[in-house]
């Protein structure tokens, strides 16, 4: 019975082991998939034109399918969306952590989590409807469905992802630190500038990038927001003109290419790009985490 | 130099200060304008009529249900498969390169694109397995994207459960499964619970996973099994926004079928919240 009984819960923990390397499988899975319909492509087309080709217009004969509108679009945004998330962020999760009482601040913290539930295309609908009109009128555009408009909501989706993972490294500085800095007669925008915040760097780092990847892989409210012209941005004036990201592209065109056609592995060779390039943000994140993680307590 | 400290501790303390109240005048400025627009759209026919008049007119009904069949289906495939890969993480696999390889690799799911999972379901279920679009489909597409959330918050549910009641347990020579079916489990249900919700809200809020596995444009009718095509609120919500016949005729559908969004999310993380709050009392008081 014994005999039994331990074999049982040897099974059981086979069972368990595979169930729980089933999120290495699915990501193998993707790669797998992903990159099978995406290579198809370069039996047709050249690698060297998708990578560099300057204009994407899938219709044309014979099609081209050049990826560098879509990349400088989707850079564009997301780079716009880091300028004016990070520093609101940060500055944010120094206010919950080091000022803010904590009654205000366990109050402050559901309340921008609220942020992070709203569904992407409520966003992209608020962008369209009240956030597009209102940059037109101010920046006295042509359109208000610009990369500018797609930045500003994708801000404000990445601020709860950056406030709360820089809020858990600030918070996690032992206070042992800020009591010695303010022990010795600094402020406390010192403590916090010069004692608080280097200490945290590592934590803040993988904030922003975590921020930066779910900017530059969000689909639908790019896509409702800056217009869609899979032109090649002007720096700096394309961030008030019409751009067309990878991701946009990706979810305009799927739903309306025939299946198996060459258009349709040109998607997936888009979207193969998007997913390494997230993949490599995400991964990045994770070891400045893990290998820089507060390591003043010991010493 | 003590007066320039404090003045520069004043300036930066007021730039803060402006900062936190931007993002909260984003959240607020944000939720007053899908509550007030869109509560006049909200009536019982609005929640349970078919959208007529190619859709210029009606309420949401077909899309609500579509939206509630991928819950259920998300829900099935990615509870059990979650809470057990929780389970074997936190009370099987030893600290090492395994673990670490599997928490980097749901890091990594978490963070991967939605529209990257709608071209995997698309080659997977739709075309590998030929569900073609379909319930199934998207519901399995959504699972894989809730996976992550299941399993962190199963996690950090199984974290919470004391150690004295493993040990004990096992003291006494129950077998590990055992313990942990009847012992570590049930304590941690309120907080597995309370993340299999929060994963409710991500479910009915995202789109672009179901754009390619399934998501109709307009069908006059709910689905009639799970090889079926369906509406869905978000898609709904696209659809009358950026492609709709009358685009500015039918804001108030939109408005309405955004704020119907919103309630969702909102009431599942204020539920997910509660009962949170309730057992962590419980959990300290034993």
């Amino acid at each position: 019975m014994v005999f039994k009984r331990r074999h049982k819960e040897k099974l059981i923990e086979a069972t368990l082991f595979w169930i729980g390397s089933l999120t290495i499988i699915i990501l193998i899975l993707i790669c797998l998939f992903l990159f099978r319909d995406a290579l198809t492509l370069f039996s047709t087309h050249s690698f060297y034109s998708f990578v560099t080709g300057s204009l994407w217009y899938p219709t044309a004969d014979p099609p081209l399918y050049g990826l560098i509108p879509l990349l400088l679009g989707s850079v564009l945004v997301t780079f716009g969306a880091i300028c004016i998330s990070v520093p609101l962020g940060i500055t944010s999760a120094i206010y919950i952590s080091e000022i803010a009482s904590p009654r205000v601040a366990s109050f402050l913290k559901p309340f921008i989590e609220i942020l992070a539930g709203i569904p992407s295309v409520v966003y992209g609908f608020f962008g369209l409807v009240v956030l597009a009109p209102y940059l037109q009128l101010w920046l006295d555009l042509s359109t208000g469905q610009v990369a500018l408009t797609g930045s500003v909501m994708l801000a404000v989706m990445a601020l709860p992802t950056i406030i709360s993972i820089s809020e858990d490294a600030i918070s996690s500085i032992p206070s042992s630190i800020r009591e010695g800095s303010l022990a010795m007669g600094a402020t406390n925008w010192q403590t916090i500038y010069k004692v608080v915040l280097p200490a945290a760097l590592s934590g803040i780092s993988a904030a922003v990038m975590l921020g930066m990847g779910r900017a530059i892989g969000e689909t639908m409210t790019v896509m409702m927001v800056t217009g869609n012209a899979a032109v090649i941005p002007g720096m700096p004036e394309g961030i008030v003109e019409s751009v067309r990201t990878m991701t946009a592209t990706i979810a305009l065109e799927m739903g309306e290419v025939p299946i198996g056609s060459e258009h349709y592995h040109a998607l997936f060779a888009v979207g193969s790009v998007l997913f390494i390039m997230t993949f490599l943000i995400n991964l990045a994140a994770d070891i400045i985490k893990k290998k820089y993680r507060f390591k003043l307590e010991g010493s | 130099m003590n007066v320039n400290a404090k003045l520069t501790e004043k300036i930066a303390f007021g730039f803060i200060g402006a900062s936190i109240f931007t993002v909260v005048l984003f959240v607020c400025i944000i939720l007053y304008y899908i509550i007030s627009n869109g509560y006049p759209a909200l009536s019982w026919e609005f929640f349970t009529s078919m959208p007529r008049n190619r859709m210029m007119e009606g309420g949401i009904y077909p899309a609500l249900i579509g939206t509630i069949s991928l819950i259920i289906g998300s829900m099935l495939a990615a509870l059990p498969f979650g809470i057990l890969a929780a389970v074997y993480l936190n009370e099987y696999a030893k600290p090492g390169k395994i673990k670490w390889v599997i928490e980097m690799a749901i890091n990594n799911l978490a963070g991967t694109p939605s529209v990257v999972f709608g071209l995997f379901g698309l080659a997977l279920f739709v075309r590998y397995f030929g569900f073609g679009p379909s319930v199934i489909a998207a519901s399995l597409t959504l699972g894989i994207l809730v996976l992550p959330i299941v399993i962190r918050s199963s996690q950090e549910a199984l974290l919470a459960v004391p150690m004295e009641y493993r040990q004990a347990s096992l003291a006494l020579g129950v077998t590990r499964w055992q313990t942990t079916k009847s012992m570590v489990l049930p304590a941690a249900l309120p907080g597995i619970v309370t993340g299999s919700i929060l994963s409710i809200g991500r479910v009915a809020g995202e789109t672009a996973p179901i754009l390619f596995t399934g998501a109709a444009y307009f069908l006059p009718r709910v689905p009639n099994s799970i090889f079926d095509q369906f509406m869905a609120l978000p898609y709904h919500l696209y659809v009358l926004a950026t492609s709709g016949i009358d685009i500015e005729g039918t804001r108030h559908i939109q408005y309405g079928t955004a704020l119907v969004l919103l309630l969702v999310v909102l009431g599942v993380n204020s539920i997910a919240i509660l009962i949170r709050r309730h057992y962590k009392k419980k959990l300290r008081l034993n």
